[in-house]
């Protein structure tokens, strides 16, 4: 396998994963991929690293919204919404 | 379709109660966009307080400024965009500053030279998505925290909060092809930093690969 193949699918393959591709490219990219062990392996690993990646939480959790922030936020909210009536509509 | 066109239908329909004044839209928002906020800034600042206080002033300056926004679908990416100035604020140095772009070379896998094996770690035995692991979670996070300021950012908008590449780049001041090369990186730091894991962590009855390239 041509390596220098390798190294140009490797650049583009975010891309690829999430078919961002334009259509040609993304079909050169899987004939080299269907025929290249090191290329199959390594797009499972990342396909599932990206997968695992898009449910990252972290280990810790908010305090919840103190009601004192609450009630300004909501102060805010209504002041907004009275300018918006008072505004003139939006294109 | 694209899949960088994620639609989140709930979030969109959320923006367009909370701009018409519903009845409801008020206590979803702050309860679901105070969670989102806190979570990027925690993961950006790594302090809790930090992250507490970015939260609430991020929230404080939407309502405050709502008035000015007139399209529910820019809603998602104009308060991340308050929120990363928020955070911004909260460090003396930025966590943003521009650092140097790891080159594509830097983060490619080894070969074996005789066999031309890449020295990576096997993943077949992991099922897709399968976060439940708590040291596989343990990993996520430790991979998370590895990954250099300007990557975790574009790692946690796009991937995490599902943002779109042109969305990114008006949060971050870059323009679309530096969100796809950094968000390219990103990936493949945190493939790196699993690919340890998995060398070491997984199950019994697989097979890691042998390497000692860490």
């Amino acid at each position: 396998m041509n390596e220098n193949d390798c190294q140009n699918v490797f650049a583009l393959l975010s891309e690829y994963i999430d078919r961002q591709l334009p259509d040609g490219t993304c079909e050169e990219l899987d004939r080299h991929i269907q025929d290249c062990a090191p290329c199959v392996e390594f797009v499972e690993s990342l396909r599932k690293s990206v997968a695992l990646g898009k449910k990252y939480v972290p280990g810790v959790d908010p305090m919840p919204v103190p009601d004192g922030v609450r009630e300004a936020l909501r102060e805010a909210y209504a002041k907004s919404l009275a300018q918006r009536e008072g505004s003139p509509p939006a294109h | 379709m694209s899949a960088d066109a994620q639609e989140q239908p709930d979030e969109l329909q959320l923006a367009r109660d909370l701009m018409a004044g519903s009845a409801g839209a008020f206590e979803h928002f702050v309860d679901l966009y105070h969670g989102k906020i806190f979570r990027y800034s925690f993961t950006m600042c790594g302090h809790r307080e930090d992250a507490e206080e970015v939260a609430q002033e991020t929230l404080m300056k939407v309502f405050e400024n709502l008035s000015q926004l007139r399209e529910p679908e820019h809603m998602k990416a104009w308060v991340f965009r308050i929120a990363k100035n928020a955070c911004l604020s909260k460090r003396r140095k930025s966590v943003f500053a521009p650092a140097r772009e790891l080159s594509l070379e830097e983060l490619r896998p080894h070969r074996d030279g005789e066999s031309g094996e890449l020295d990576i770690a096997d993943w077949s035995a992991l099922p897709d998505a399968s976060a439940q692991n708590a040291e596989l979670k343990t990993a996520l996070d430790h991979a998370v925290q590895k990954l250099p300021e300007l990557y975790r950012a574009i790692f946690l908008l796009r991937d995490v909060e599902c943002l779109s590449t042109a969305d990114c780049a008006r949060i971050l001041d870059v323009s679309e092809d530096v969100v796809k090369t950094r968000l390219h990186r990103a990936r493949l730091l945190l493939r790196a930093g699993l690919d340890a894991y998995m060398k070491t962590g997984q199950p019994k009855g697989s097979h890691p690969k042998t390497g000692v390239h860490a």
